[in-house]
């Protein structure tokens, strides 16, 4: 757990958020979710152009097993997803933080990055999970 | 005790392993007051052979008529090997193949079954069956409104040429989602969907057009074209097709430029027999991109630890035991063995057999239409070509026609007066490979005596019913 | 091997399609197919030989112990096939007119009168093809009760966090949202929290009693009250309508519609997956909503009632008369058991269930509900053996296959962490069961001395453990001819 990198931005239903300065975000999955969900068969991705509300699913990452909605953690219109999960789901198993990113989001109220909790605090969110 | 092997003995030995003092003593979890009398109603129990007496009696009592009815149901001939292979007790009595190790007969069988379904179809990929055709087409119709993300169209277009039942069915299941159909008129004089009433359609939001090939009439559709416009109209193509008739008609895969986005049928025509009306099966095809909105079991080919080639169960994560509320349809259970029947089925006749079949009835439609349309006031009523399958006109009335035939062990078709009033006096008929010239002669002479009692001055002869 | 790589060109079952060619001179060469399809080209003995072949892959019941809990595996009597696959059953035409199907209608309005007699229903509709249609069913009627009523603010469906996943599904595909009602530690529902939930909003609550934990709700009575209260109807998911045939009836216990799996309780073969049938019945309220067709008796005659003469009715859920050769079987077996029969299978199912379990107990299993009577099934926890010994229910499930004995359910109801659901079923005998107890004490033992034995099972079927995350990413749904490739 101590891998969880500081320089991003975390809900409670496992998703990171990085902010990229520029009134985008980037949008993955935790290590840690992750790893509860086993081996990734599939992303079932959102349209670029489609706008989100913060808390609304807006993706899906399938395992053999099960099925898990991703919420966005901010609100605004999808501007880029990942499209060699298509091919690679697996991608976000071996590098959930990095190369297995799902989603950015143009930010529509950058106030929706101050309601996520920092690395510590997600660990703790965690740690009272399990 | 049918099927009861505890002997007193055993039943003694294991209360006594339980500690209870006797079998009602299980039940005292259950609140006395709710406990059930003695089911007056249900009769006694019976010995087989008593059981077998009733049943014969009751199977003889509907006969076996001269059928000429098809209209979503078709007597085809089974092979004997068919029947014999699927009810193996380890095809009829094993559950669905959720142990794969324990499974691969069924796993590989439908691995095969959707290698034909698609090879017959030309689509990529194929489920292994829902429950009927109808029903198929109407998680056709859901599928194609879930895949339709970025409009959310929920209307459909339906041809009235559709199945009637079919109708009926998609309506039942879609309506409570909020899915409006729209139905389009066909033309009278060809029995094709109105290309003219599609026009103005054209440029609206619709998440599907259904085209069935042939139509409830028998009448092929212009198939290309009806694809070609759903495409350039942003929606998608949804095939209605007779498995036994792809033998020989352009296969939707290959409808217009980009072929039909969905194909679903009834399976029946496939090594089912008419039974009643079931168990039949539904079978469901569709393009690689919407495997993940298709409804059902899929089966897909692996490897296991050592490198050897296995199946399994695959995709599951669409399905209702993981994905709960979110499931592309409610189904588990679908229509195994009619699919065990049907693999069978195809293995036998192949591609060569299947179009022998399809050009019989062909054949023997055209033959029964040709011969029946010599009598005074009996004709086809659409000009569309046919595969087979027609609409004729009567000149009587076609309940009448019907019931006096019957009466002579005739089924002379299905009666089109109350679903389509505006075709008058119209009866749908077909013809197998199964009705031989006899048959057919047979039919011509019954439905002559009747035309004659029934239309001409009464006759002087007294007829023999 | 597939049938299709045992193909070769030009090779048939001669016997099987008509000698004669016809031609097809009316229809027009825009139809027609350019390429015929790609499939199998084999002689009659060779697909005889190949089906064979594979269904001896296949466990079942005929070959093996089957205690797949929640599946109801039992003994489907060879009785139930001959007489159903009889000429004149076969040859009926679906649309033959109501003279030439006096016999068939003859046998379905007297398994409508068994089933409500059974159930306690006042009407029943044979027509839903499977449990999950007929709970479609059951929720589109209460969904059409409610909107008659004009009372159409009810959006909310309530289902037990142990549902079977078809409950939540149905009442979506139904237009409802889902609301989990959480299960109390002694397996029934807890009764607090559903008082918590109910509302203006509850259109109805879907159970299943026994509950999917294999335990009877005791607390049904007042569920019902507080249920119909709040202006809300009961479903009743008949899944495990099996452990109570014959001693207490779901319409005595308040429910207001319910659906019956005959390829459970009514013996019909599994097939490997289906057909099943899912007749629903309901309470005098719901009546007038059941889906189409269903018989009625006309004086001396048999009459079929449909969309004509029952405008209220939610519609009709398959192109005919839904599964009518697995209705055809459940009558049969109805007949073949007659009343006395009905209460034995509750009965016998429960003293198998209940004496497995004591003897599973003794031999060191857990119980999930220790404190509970079994009904007809019973839920096993191996969560100790997982974290003593590494081995988890899968690789017991596994292991059982190498002794011929079909794995019960694993993981389901999900609440219960490494479950296993076992069934017996009353066509068990004490000798067969014994022998399971035999078995799974010896793969006790081998978790205890060789865990990697039971891990790496099986080791003595056709195929070994699968790659399934292999068969998800890298699909391969259908053979393609290796000459054409991909078409």
């Amino acid at each position: 757990m101590s891998d969880t990198p500081s320089e991003l931005r975390y809900a409670k239903s496992h998703e990171w958020v990085k902010n990229e300065g520029d009134g985008t975000v980037t949008i993955g999955i935790t290590d840690h979710a992750q790893e509860l969900l086993g081996d990734l068969v599939f992303v079932d991705m959102p349209e670029v152009g489609d706008n989100v509300e913060a808390g609304s699913e807006c993706a899906v990452v399938e395992s053999v097993k099960a099925a898990s909605d991703i919420y966005s953690p901010v609100s605004g219109e999808i501007i880029a997803v990942n499209e060699a999960l298509d091919d690679a789901p697996e991608t976000i198993n071996d590098d959930a933080f990095g190369e297995g990113w799902i989603f950015k989001v143009k930010l529509s109220d950058a106030a929706d990055l101050d309601g996520l909790l920092d690395a510590a605090g997600y660990d703790a969110t965690v740690a009272e999970e399990t | 005790m049918p099927f009861i092997p505890h002997t007193e003995a055993d039943i003694q030995a294991m209360l006594a392993t339980i500690g209870a003092p006797d079998i009602d003593a299980l039940f005292d979890e259950i609140p006395p007051a709710l406990r059930c009398g003695e089911l007056e109603k249900i009769p006694q129990g019976m010995s087989e052979m008593e059981v077998g007496r009733l049943m014969n009696a009751r199977a003889r009592q509907d006969g076996q008529p001269l059928c000429f009815i098809g209209a979503g149901a078709y007597d085809h001939h089974i092979p004997a090997a068919v029947w014999q292979l699927a009810t193996r007790g380890e095809f009829y009595t094993s559950y669905t193949p959720y142990q794969a190790e324990a499974s691969q007969g069924t796993l590989q069988l439908l691995y095969e079954f959707q290698s034909m379904m698609t090879a017959l179809t030309v689509m990529d990929v194929s489920n292994t069956s829902l429950y009927d055709g109808a029903s198929a087409l109407a998680e056709a119709v859901l599928m194609a409104v879930r895949a339709n993300r970025k409009s959310k169209s929920k209307r459909i277009l339906l041809p009235r040429s559709l199945h009637p039942a079919y109708r009926r069915v998609v309506h039942a299941i879609v309506r409570n989602q909020g899915i409006t159909l729209v139905e389009l008129p066909f033309d009278m004089e060809s029995g094709q969907t109105d290309s003219l009433v599609l026009e103005q359609y054209a440029g609206e939001d619709f998440a599907a057009l259904v085209i069935p090939q042939c139509n409830f009439f028998g009448v092929l559709e212009s198939v290309d074209e009806l694809a070609d416009w759903a495409h350039a109209n942003r929606m998608l193509a949804i095939a209605v097709a007779n498995p036994v008739a792809l033998a020989v008609l352009q296969p939707p895969g290959e409808w217009g430029e980009q072929g039909a986005d969905i194909c679903c049928g009834e399976g029946q025509p496939l090594g089912a027999p008419l039974a009643s009306g079931g168990p039949y099966f539904g079978f469901l095809t569709c393009t690689r991109k919407l495997v993940r909105q298709m409804p059902g079991r899929i089966i897909g080919r692996t490897v296991d630890l050592d490198g050897k080639t296995g199946y399994t169960l695959t995709l599951q994560a669409r399905e209702q035991h993981i994905r709960r509320s979110k499931a592309t349809s409610n189904i588990c259970t679908n229509q195994g063995l009619m699919v065990t029947a049907a693999t069978i089925h195809m293995s036998l006749l192949g591609a060569q057999g299947l179009e022998r079949v399809a050009a019989a009835c062909h054949a023997n439609t055209s033959k029964l239409v040709k011969v029946l349309s010599a009598l005074p006031g009996v004709g086809p009523v659409f000009k569309g070509a046919v595969f087979h399958e027609r609409v004729l006109r009567l000149p009587l009335e076609t309940k009448d026609a019907l019931r006096s035939l019957a009466a002579h062990n005739v089924l002379g078709g299905f009666d089109l007066s109350a679903d389509y009033p505006e075709l008058g006096n119209a009866v749908l008929v077909c013809a197998t490979e199964m009705r031989s010239d006899e048959d057919i002669e047979q039919y011509r002479s019954k439905l002559e005596r009747v035309i004659n009692a029934r239309i001409q001055t009464p006759c002087q002869l007294k007829p023999d019913w | 091997m597939l049938i299709f790589e045992k193909s070769r060109t030009g090779r048939r079952a001669t016997a099987q399609a008509p000698l004669q060619k016809a031609d097809l001179e009316g229809l027009p060469q825009q139809f027609r197919r350019r390429q015929s399809a790609s499939m199998p080209e084999v002689s009659e003995m060779q697909v005889v030989r190949h089906y064979t072949q594979l269904s001896q892959k296949n466990f079942s019941i005929d070959t093996h112990f089957y205690p797949l809990g929640s599946c109801t595996m039992k003994y489907n009597p060879r009785a139930s096939n001959s007489l159903a696959s009889l000429p004149g059953f076969l040859a009926r035409h679906p649309l033959a007119p109501d003279t030439h199907s006096q016999g068939f209608m003859g046998c379905m309005y007297d398994l409508q009168e068994m089933l409500k007699e059974a159930t306690g229903m006042s009407a029943v509709s044979l027509s839903p093809a499977a449990g999950a249609q007929g709970e479609f069913a059951g929720v589109a009627m209460i969904r059409a009760y409610h909107d008659a009523r004009g009372d159409d603010a009810r959006n909310e469906i309530l289902v037990p966090d142990a549902a079977h996943g078809t409950n939540p599904a149905s009442a979506v595909m139904c237009g409802y949202k889902v609301r989990e009602i959480p299960t109390g530690a002694d397996g029934d529902i807890d009764v607090e929290a559903l008082k918590g939930v109910l509302g203006p909003q509850t259109a109805g609550i879907m159970l299943t009693n026994p509950s999917t934990v294999g335990v009877f709700e005791r607390r049904i009575k007042e569920i019902a009250g507080l249920v119909h209260a709040a202006g809300g109807l009961l479903y009743y998911d008949g899944a495990n309508l099996n452990a109570i045939l014959g001693k207490v009836r779901p319409g005595d216990m308040g429910f207001d519609v319910i659906h019956i799996n005959l390829h459970k309780t009514f013996s019909t073969p599994h097939g490997g997956g289906g057909p099943g049938a899912g007749p629903v019945g309901v309470s005098e309220r719901l009546e007038p909503y059941l889906p189409v067709p269903m018989v009625a008796q006309d004086g001396e005659d048999y009459v079929w009632l449909t969309e004509d003469n029952r405008p209220e009715s939610i519609g009709r859920l398959s192109a005919f008369a839904g599964n009518a050769g697995v209705l055809l079987r459940a009558y049969i077996y109805a007949r073949l058991l007659g009343r006395d029969g009905m209460h034995r299978v509750a009965e016998f199912s429960t003293l198998n269930a209940n004496y497995l379990l004591k003897r599973l107990t003794d031999a060191g299993f857990d119980a999930a509900y220790p404190q509970r009577r079994a009904s007809h099934e019973f839920i096993l926890t191996l969560k100790r053996q997982a974290r003593e010994l590494g081995v988890n229910t899968m690789d017991f499930a596994k292991r059982l296959l190498d002794f011929g004995v079909h794995a019960p359910t694993t993981y389901f109801p999900l609440l219960v962490p490494e479950c296993l659901l076992i069934e017996p079923t009353e066509t068990e005998a004490q000798d067969e069961l014994d022998r399971f107890v035999d078995i799974m004490t010896t793969i006790l033992q081998e978790a205890q001395n060789d865990p990697e034995k039971v891990k790496s099972a099986p080791h003595d079927l056709p195929v070994r453990r699968l790659d399934d995350v292999r068969a998800a990413r890298d699909l391969d749904l259908a053979w393609r001819s290796k000459a054409k490739g991909e078409r």
